[in-house]
């Protein structure tokens, strides 16, 4: 008797947190997913069109760039701020003088929104306003530094910022994960006459596996994401250059009204999320628990 | 030849002295035992040792060499650490190994070492596990197993048995003590658990404050004291301290509790001369004190117990002689006399006597 009166108490407790899920999110999704095979233009409307959008969005140059520059990004910035973040928490873990302060400062892009990230990262790298203005003045007449306004490399601009925004992050899960390794196992790695990088190759790096992945979610998530840096940062451009995704689908459900594609973009997103990251997960997480028992 | 030789070593951290100016000489094949309560700097000294840890003055010579600088793994030394300090993520087998792959050590070598120290630690079939999957005595035989591999001739223990449980601490301990035995290398074990100490050591250097009480055999240690600190760090229940004076009459000496109890001191070995009427403190071991008279110099204490603890083969009284804590340990079977006054008898010659400062006299 009591264990049931406990029960439904919990499930009462529960239902807005169930209920939000439920609409705000697997209801907007499945209705997202519905909208994008309409031919709904400006206002959504429910005249059903097969596969005809996303026949339409894969025929879209755009489309397929800001997939390619998603994936770039996403390889670049996860993959260098990991290596980063590891070494700059390596550095920190070597005992050094003013760790607090240094950690802060690692950690402090972090703490800045995107746009303020984008807008920094625009006046540095614009040809004419930062670096390349800046070393011309020195004297260097002919230096070049515009990647920025590069139709090839502006995605590299955004790469760049991203890093410098996400760097701090990695550095603290990692230096978290450092700090939890037996002092014993230095000594005995001393004692058995292994060298430091071998050690932090063969030992360290296996053992900071679980911080290893829990950084990369993170930084997943914010690959997706990826919008008010690309916004501010350049615009998309020069021309769709540098365009992403989710700055697709922005544009074509406020800016172009046209609803059925942004929505057709947007299930695309998330079906290759899904193909990426469940089975990734779900390896990881099932094997992850074997070795506890 | 001495194996280990430690020369006029001292430690400090900043401004705090840990060891100084101590001076240890390990022969071949010796084991040793660094038995303190914690703080006292026998972890320090074995780091040292090691070269886990920079000295500030003095020499570590091992095996006739100048190790002083010498990197840890160029000492000819293998350690076993309290936390076991397995390698994660490699099976018992690649823990065993790994120092000497790392070290381009030759295939075949490599792997008749493991298979040695397997075979010696009962480890084979546990080579392809992980340390995770491992019990805590397993867990450290592999950290034993991964010094034997090193062929180091000098193996050291930082409190290798104090995280596992009582019962597999005493299993563990026989088998330090049988590689021992076999082996025939030089051991240093750090422990501050004394029954350790005594069991295992050849010798045992009680250090208190950075500083080496007594190097002697467990017996030495146990039965003779080189001070007030080691008597009453060594020995569970403590050893009685009555306090008192020693009085001079011709030949004889005796000693005079605060109560006007005189005991004959005859028998007693002293080491240091003694003047007349010197304030002193008598140090009798629980078991050394007894209900019937034993011997001709057996002295009789006025005693009042009020406890007894049975501990399964004897049994512990706890009461007051001279208004002092005392404890006898007597045999089970004996009739402890309870909530009255009766008499105990000492040996004299198995006491020890403390000066003022804690000297043995």
């Amino acid at each position: 008797m009591k264990q049931g009166s406990i029960r439904w108490s919990v499930y009462a407790g529960l239902t807005p947190a169930i209920l939000i899920v439920v609409f705000a999110y697997v209801g907007t999704m499945i209705w997202t997913i519905g909208i994008s095979f309409t031919d709904s233009r400006m206002l959504p409307v429910a005249r059903f069109a097969g596969i005809s959008q996303y026949v339409r969005l894969f025929g879209s140059d755009r489309w397929l760039t800001s997939l390619q520059n998603m994936v770039l990004f996403g390889v670049l910035m996860i993959g260098i701020s990991l290596a980063l973040g590891f070494l700059l928490a390596v550095a920190l873990d070597q005992r050094v003088r003013a760790e607090g302060f240094l950690r802060t400062v690692i950690l402090y892009p972090y703490a800045m929104s995107f746009i303020v990230t984008g807008l920094v990262w625009q006046w540095i790298l614009g040809p004419t306003l930062g670096i390349q203005e800046t070393v011309r003045g020195w004297g260097f007449e002919n230096f070049r530094f515009d990647w920025i306004v590069q139709k090839e490399t502006a995605i590299y601009c955004v790469v760049l910022a991203g890093i410098w925004h996400a760097a701090g992050l990695v550095m603290a899960i990692m230096l978290a994960g450092l700090r939890g390794i037996d002092q014993d196992l230095w000594k005995a790695s001393r004692i058995d006459g292994i060298k430091p990088w071998r050690f932090y190759l063969h030992i360290v790096i296996p053992m900071l596996r679980p911080s290893f992945i829990s950084a990369t979610v993170l930084l997943s998530l914010g690959v997706v994401k990826l919008y008010d840096l690309v916004l501010v940062l350049t615009g998309g451009g020069p021309g769709f250059s540098s365009d992403v995704p989710a700055k697709f689908v922005m544009d074509y459900l406020f800016q172009r009204q046209n609803i059925g594609l942004a929505t057709a973009a947007a299930t695309t997103l998330l079906i290759t999320v899904l193909c990426v990251l469940t089975p990734w997960l779900y390896a990881e997480y099932f094997r992850a628990e074997r070795p506890k028992e | 030849m001495s194996s280990v030789s430690i020369r006029n070593l001292k430690i400090t951290f900043g401004a705090l002295n840990v060891l100084e100016t101590l001076n240890l000489e390990i022969a071949e094949g010796e084991f040793i035992v660094l038995l303190g309560p914690s703080g006292c700097g026998k972890s320090t000294l074995l780091n040292a040792i090691a070269g886990l840890l920079d000295i500030t003055d003095g020499q570590i010579w091992i095996n006739g060499r100048n190790v002083t600088w010498s990197e840890p793994h160029d000492r000819g030394i293998g350690m076993v650490f309290q936390s076991y300090a397995l390698y994660p993520r490699l099976t018992v087998e690649g823990n065993l190994s790994f120092g000497l792959k790392m070290a381009g050590t030759p295939k075949a070598e490599i792997a008749r070492r493991v298979a040695d120290a397997a075979r010696i630690l009962q480890l084979e079939p546990l080579l392809k596990r992980q340390p995770a999957q491992l019990s805590g005595g397993q867990r450290q035989r592999v950290a034993i197993g991964r010094a034997l591999v090193r062929d180091a001739n000098v193996l050291l223990f930082d409190e290798p048995l104090s995280n596992l449980d009582a019962k597999l601490r005493t299993e563990l301990r026989v088998e330090i003590k049988r590689l021992h035995k076999s082996l025939g290398s030089t051991m240093i074990f750090v422990t501050h658990d004394q029954v350790e100490a005594l069991t295992l050591a050849d010798r045992v250097a009680v250090m208190h404050n950075g500083v080496i009480q007594q190097f002697a055999t467990p017996k030495e240690i146990y039965q003779r004291p080189i001070n007030r600190f080691v008597a009453s760090f060594v020995g569970s229940p403590q050893m009685n301290f009555l306090t008192g004076t020693i009085h001079r009459r011709d030949e004889a000496s005796l000693f005079r509790l605060t109560d006007g109890t005189e005991i004959d001191l005859t028998g007693y070995q002293f080491r240091l001369p003694v003047e007349d009427r010197q304030p002193a403190t008598l140090g009798i071991r629980p078991e050394q004190a007894q209900l019937q008279p034993s011997s001709n110099h057996a002295a009789p204490l006025k005693a009042l117990f009020t406890i007894e603890e049975p501990m399964g083969p004897d049994t512990l009284l706890w009461g007051t002689v001279a208004g002092e804590t005392f404890s006898i340990r007597i045999s089970a079977d004996q009739v402890a006399v309870i909530g009255e006054e009766c008499q105990v008898h000492v040996n004299i010659a198995h006491t020890s006597l403390f000066d003022e400062a804690g000297e043995r006299l």
